[in-house]
């Protein structure tokens, strides 16, 4: 059946070219499997079960836009047919449910599969089969900092080295002559985030006066915070999963310890860190953001957040509005939408990954003024700027410029 | 309360010989040609299949050798283990090691992660053996608990990879057979299932095999009739765990991935769900048990997404409800009623 809507598809291509002559580039109709003239087939992956399950409500979101988007007439005129499956947040599922995605429901691509154990485990896997793994949700660097070797993997939200460099950037801008002191989770995510602080410092990297680590086994950072204040620092980096970030600024707090404390992107949610930390602890503490925030009342009179507001309202009533996840779904799915537009009817494999690696200055109206989306050839992470925000005491409030952590530069 | 199934299961056909002799030897042929079918069933069910369904029954057949295993352990030593999930991922990174840091062929991982936990499965039964019932099993818990946590440790990371785990190149067929990668690793793992089952069926009929079996019935009366109980529960603890550690082991080479999330408690429990359902005590049971455990989660799925684990476990009490003891049990009471046609209408 494929092989007669390919032919069919050669036929109206023929048509087309000969009606179109004036627009070769439109006429071409190309597609790959998952494609006919009427459907987009589109697989993900999320945990909709499991120790991660919070995340599933990325994907449902996204279930929710693309309703929308067929809702008003689809891509190009082409419905979008988005099948997620669960996986568990278990690498060995993720790899049975991406094989099911490729050969038997026979999706175009697989867009924003969940987790970092997840997506290594399906990266060899889609690469040997040229299906984009598109917009991967992880922040670690490995997926995309490596377009030859990994033509079919890229990134999406700004990954973990460039969050470090817009640290370093910034602590360069505003603390040049300090000393700074770096809590870290002892895994890849923590050594990526690092790794990016150092980079960014370049020969400045000595200012690092102290690195302790932690294991996510591990009950408390006391001990670390201790060792971390006793060697003098005036810039605490705080690379911590949530309630180990908690602890870290709860500890400071009780030490007396007052550094320039800056807490990292996934650890900076205000009623999951904050509040447990103790927000006169908390008061002072800088972190970053790249998506508008949905309870802050900066953006009540947004026009993009006021969009966001409409779509939740008629397509996702239910979802959970303090919830960035939300955000986040909606933003990346609109991001798909834009690269399916560029695609036109050549919707080929190679032809998403080259639009893909094709956005330019692309602003989506829940990302933070000022950060657009860019990608190349050769840069396959579309998200890398940044803005600072400081916590007031009750919610995150955003200054200075936007900074840039590009890699490869 | 397995237990108890367990023992009706076996020591019937074991121990009333006399009495059920000739239908016995009835049932016995019939369950043979059984077998037979379903082995030519699952061999050239590969020929008709997608590549992704060949790779999901390969997956099965993997589940169903660590649920061999596990059966050496409770159904025939009638010793609890809720930590089989440690020695399946012992396995399994004992090959991926060995294929990429040591270049070793896939193959031959299989002997070596079958021995590395022969020995980790025999050091762990000897300090267990003091441990009876529960108190194994809470044990066993803490080593699946902590097992992901030391894959994830520090010093080890060089080999293991840490969270990112380790990705396995996926073996050609041999000889230039005229078969995908998929085809010829079902037809190894089938191969080598079939090995290790005829294995443990000697094993469980074997002078070895009654000495577990007196053990798990009576250990008391075992022990006096000369049985070295603490080395034979040690030795049933090594056994098993080399099982799964094969089976670990191809699943690695399958799944070509490995990763301490892939080996989190709920492996564990999987195991001993496709034990139960299959039937303690029954070795054929542990097919069943595989393909319960690979696809079961995925009708749950189908039938709701949010919902899933609710529907495997309603799915899960019906079944154990319907068929208390496994799918041996089922099969031995199906088997009871055929060969006694005049008892029933």
């Amino acid at each position: 059946m494929a092989r007669t809507a390919q032919r069919l598809g050669a036929l109206a291509a023929t048509l087309g070219i000969a009606a179109l002559a004036a627009a070769p580039a439109w006429a071409q109709k190309k597609y790959d499997p998952g494609v006919t003239d009427t459907e987009i087939k589109i697989g993900n992956i999320m945990p909709y079960s499991g120790p991660a399950s919070a995340y599933a409500l990325i994907a449902k979101t996204q279930k929710a836009y693309f309703d929308k988007v067929n809702a008003e007439g689809g891509i190009n005129g082409r419905k979008v047919n988005f099948i997620s499956y669960d996986d568990g947040y278990s690498p060995p599922k993720t790899v049975e449910q991406a094989r099911k995605l490729v050969e038997s429901d026979e999706v175009l691509f697989i867009f924003q599969p969940l987790g970092t154990a997840s997506n290594a485990a399906i990266q060899k896997y889609m690469n040997a089969k040229k299906v984009p793994q598109l917009f991967v949700a992880t922040g670690a660097t490995r997926f995309g900092d490596n377009p030859k070797t990994s033509p079919y993997t890229m990134g999406w939200q700004p990954n973990y080295q460039s969050e470090g460099r817009i640290y370093a950037k910034y602590i360069l801008d505003n603390k040049p002559d300090s000393k700074i002191a770096v809590l870290f989770q002892n895994d890849d995510y923590g050594k990526d985030l690092l790794k990016g602080l150092k980079d960014g410092l370049g020969a400045k990297a000595s200012m690092i006066v102290a690195e302790a680590g932690y294991e996510v086994s591990e009950p408390t950072v006391d001990s670390q915070m201790v060792k971390l204040q006793s060697s003098g620092a005036d810039v605490f980096v705080n690379v911590a999963t949530p309630k180990f970030a908690a602890q870290a600024i709860r500890k400071a707090g009780d030490l007396g310890w007052k550094p320039m404390h800056i807490v990292n992107n996934v650890s900076n949610s205000a009623g999951s860190v904050m509040k447990p930390a103790g927000l006169e602890n908390a008061k002072g503490v800088l972190s970053t953001a790249y998506l508008k925030d949905a309870t802050d009342p900066t953006w009540k009179d947004d026009a993009g957040m006021k969009e966001w507001t409409a779509f939740m309202d008629k397509y996702f009533p239910d979802g959970d509005r303090t919830s960035s996840f939300t955000v986040y779904g909606y933003a990346s799915a609109q991001t798909l939408v834009q690269v399916l537009k560029q695609a036109g009817d050549d919707l080929t494999r190679d032809n998403v990954m080259k639009q893909a690696a094709n956005l330019k200055n692309v602003s989506l109206n829940v990302l933070i003024p000022g950060i657009t989306m860019n990608t190349s050839p050769t840069d396959f992470f579309p998200i890398e700027q940044m803005q600072m925000q400081k916590f007031d005491g009750e919610k995150w409030q955003l200054f200075g410029p936007v900074i840039s952590g590009e890699l490869g530069g | 309360m397995t237990i108890e199934h367990s023992a009706e299961i076996l020591p019937s056909r074991e121990a009333a010989p006399a009495r059920e002799a000739q239908p016995r030897v009835r049932g016995a042929a019939g369950s043979a040609w059984f077998g037979i079918a379903v082995v030519v069933a699952l061999a050239v069910a590969p020929l008709f299949l997608k590549n992704f369904v060949t790779f999901q029954l390969t997956m099965a057949l993997v589940y169903a050798i660590a649920i061999l295993g596990l059966n050496l352990l409770t159904g025939i030593s009638g010793q609890f283990s809720l930590g089989h999930g440690a020695f399946y991922a012992v396995g399994a990174y004992s090959a991926a090691i060995l294929m990429e840091s040591a270049g070793l062929g896939y193959a031959w991982t299989l002997p070596v992660a079958g021995v590395v936990c022969f020995v980790a499965g025999f050091l762990f039964g000897l300090p267990a053996l003091r441990l009876e019932g529960v108190y194994l099993a809470l044990a066993t818990f803490a080593l699946a608990v902590a097992t992901p946590q030391f894959l994830k440790l520090g010093p080890l990371e060089h080999w293991t990879g840490g969270v990112q785990g380790v990705i396995v190149t996926k073996p050609d067929p041999p000889f230039g057979l005229p078969m995908s990668q998929d085809q010829w690793l079902f037809y190894f793992t089938l191969a080598v299932g079939l090995l290790l089952y005829w294995a443990a069926r000697n094993l469980v009929h074997s002078r070895s095999g009654r000495a577990l079996l007196a053990i798990r019935d009576n250990p008391i009366a075992a022990r006096s009739m000369g049985v070295n109980t603490a080395l034979y529960k040690s030795l049933a603890f090594g056994v098993s765990a080399a099982y799964t550690g094969v089976a670990g082991a191809l699943g690695a080479i399958v799944v070509q991935f490995v990763a301490p999330d892939s080996f989190t408690f709920a492996l564990s429990v999987s195991l001993f769900v496709g034990l139960v359902v299959g039937g303690v005590g029954w070795l054929p049971g542990a097919l069943a048990g595989g393909a319960f455990v690979m696809f079961i989660p995925n009708l749950a799925e189908h039938v709701s997404k949010g919902l899933s684990g609710a529907v495997y476990g309603v799915l899960l009490i019906l079944i154990i409800y319907a068929a208390p003891g496994g799918v041996g049990g089922l099969a031995r009471s199906l088997g009871a009623r055929f060969s006694q046609p005049g008892r029933r209408p």
